[in-house]
């Protein structure tokens, strides 16, 4: 009856899912390149980054035709407009990537309790973004609304890095420089967070048509 | 907003096929309705019952209520001529009479007895304004109303069906036979008269219900499967019946 336009449903739902792997793809190098100091990571970080501005065209085109030529009403609308706000935010998790990415030459020599706490919060928004990317290939909403909840986690991260930090600055000021670039990771991490829980909500929006503001 | 037409366990039968199942529909007034469906699904049937054009059919049986404005419509006290006066009808065909433009609007006012030439003037431009159509024909009422474009023999039968100061337009694929730029002005016409009149509308364009209506009603083998806001039932609809018509997956 519709054979063509769910071929374009499907066209767009592994775009989406291609996005969504490159996106798990930059930060875990970017993770990598923070853990092992394995500076040939750092190299393909922007690489990775411009893939991902060229899916998000693609996307964006993709959707854009389709709600010309489709007109899309109920689950179809649903999901073609939770894809155009989804790429926004993965995105943005591509560019703050790459914000990590030229920070982390610079904070070398950082203190190891820091450190510690940050692979661990680096871990956790990781593991957001790649649930968030299942739930939309699976329609799991269950698994979107523990991303949401799991937002929690890595702001609590957040929260125990900034103490150590302060920490770190009252007892070595030298080094102050250094502890405000790691305060900065931290925050690129925790706004991944929050960009993975924004796809997440979209998620929970696109199968069941509940956004949470709404 | 307060219902103008109220319908409780309605069914109607052709015969021995029943067309309306069970039908449950509240329908506020001063708003515009649409009822969708696939072909045969009873939404024209369900539309014509409202002001009683079913009677015309021998076979027709119907059992259930139907009140305008808390009246039973089919109580033998109802005098069917006045039901059809405050509920007017517009077809998928425009159907001008072979007569002047004048003639076609003043035709309604003049069968219910008004006879001042006064008035019938006053009441043809009043119609054929809220009708958005009077400055087009302004300068030739007494032309033949064949000689008018589709569009514009649309328009002119709503003024037509206006000039006897209906409380509800029933309008049947009013725009189906119409090209974009005549169905936008109808479109657009439809929205200004809902501050006066109730508009319930039978299409099948459903960009067109999106566009236009406040509530929507979804018709499927007689039944009415699913009433409600129009924005929710096209973003957000309860039935799965529903979602496949109207997603296109079958219909």
């Amino acid at each position: 009856m519709r054979s063509r336009f769910d071929e374009q449903l499907a066209i767009l739902n592994k775009e989406m899912i291609e996005m969504g792997a490159l996106c798990e793809e930059i930060i875990s190098k970017v993770l990598k390149a923070l853990t092992d100091e394995d500076k040939d990571f750092l190299n393909g970080i922007s690489t990775a980054g411009a893939e991902i501005d060229r899916k998000e065209r693609t996307i964006e085109t993709l959707c854009l035709k389709l709600l010309l030529q489709q007109q899309p009403v109920a689950k179809d609308l649903r999901q073609i407009s939770s894809a155009l706000k989804m790429i926004t935010d993965m995105e943005r998790i591509g560019d703050q990537a790459e914000d990590i990415a030229e920070i982390i030459p610079f904070v070398e020599n950082r203190p190891e309790m820091a450190d510690t706490l940050l692979h661990e919060m680096a871990k956790a928004s990781i593991k957001m973004v790649t649930d968030s990317v299942d739930a939309f290939v699976e329609h799991d909403v269950e698994l979107a609304k523990k991303v949401v909840s799991d937002d929690d986690i890595v702001d609590k991260y957040f929260d125990l890095i900034k103490q150590e930090i302060i920490r770190e600055i009252i007892s070595n000021p030298k080094d102050g420089e250094c502890s405000i670039d790691l305060l900065m990771i931290a925050k690129y991490f925790e706004r991944i967070g929050d960009h993975a829980t924004n796809i997440a909500e979209w998620v929970v929006f696109s199968v069941t048509g509940i956004h949470k503001e709404g | 907003m307060s219902s103008i037409v109220t319908v409780k366990n309605m069914c109607l039968w052709y015969g021995e096929h029943q067309a309306l199942k069970d039908v449950n529909i509240n329908i506020p007034e001063k708003s515009i309705t649409a009822f969708i469906g696939p072909s045969g699904c009873g939404k024209s049937t369900f539309l014509k019952s409202l002001n009683r054009m079913n009677d015309l059919i021998p076979s027709v049986k119907i059992t259930g209520d139907v009140k305008y404005n808390g009246k039973n419509i089919f109580e033998s006290s109802v005098d069917v001529n006045e039901l059809r006066r405050e509920i007017g009808m517009v077809f998928q065909k425009p159907n001008p009479f072979p007569m002047s433009i004048y003639d076609n609007v003043a035709y309604g006012p003049r069968t219910h007895g008004v006879k001042s030439k006064a008035k019938l003037d006053d009441i043809v431009e009043q119609s054929l304004k809220d009708a958005a159509i009077w400055e087009e024909v302004k300068d030739r009422l007494k032309k033949n109303a064949l000689g008018l474009s589709g569009g514009q023999q649309q328009r002119l039968c709503i003024a037509r069906a206006l000039a006897v100061k209906p409380a509800v337009l029933l309008m049947d694929e009013p725009t189906s036979a119409l090209d974009p730029i005549s169905t936008s002005k109808i479109e657009e016409l439809t929205i200004k008269l809902k501050e006066n009149y109730t508009i319930i509308m039978v299409t099948h364009n459903m960009q067109q219900a999106v566009r236009i209506s406040d509530q929507t009603a979804f018709f499927l083998l007689g039944e009415l499967v699913e009433y409600g806001n129009t924005e929710t039932l096209f973003s957000t609809p309860k039935d799965k019946r529903t979602e496949d018509y109207i997603t296109g997956r079958f219909g």
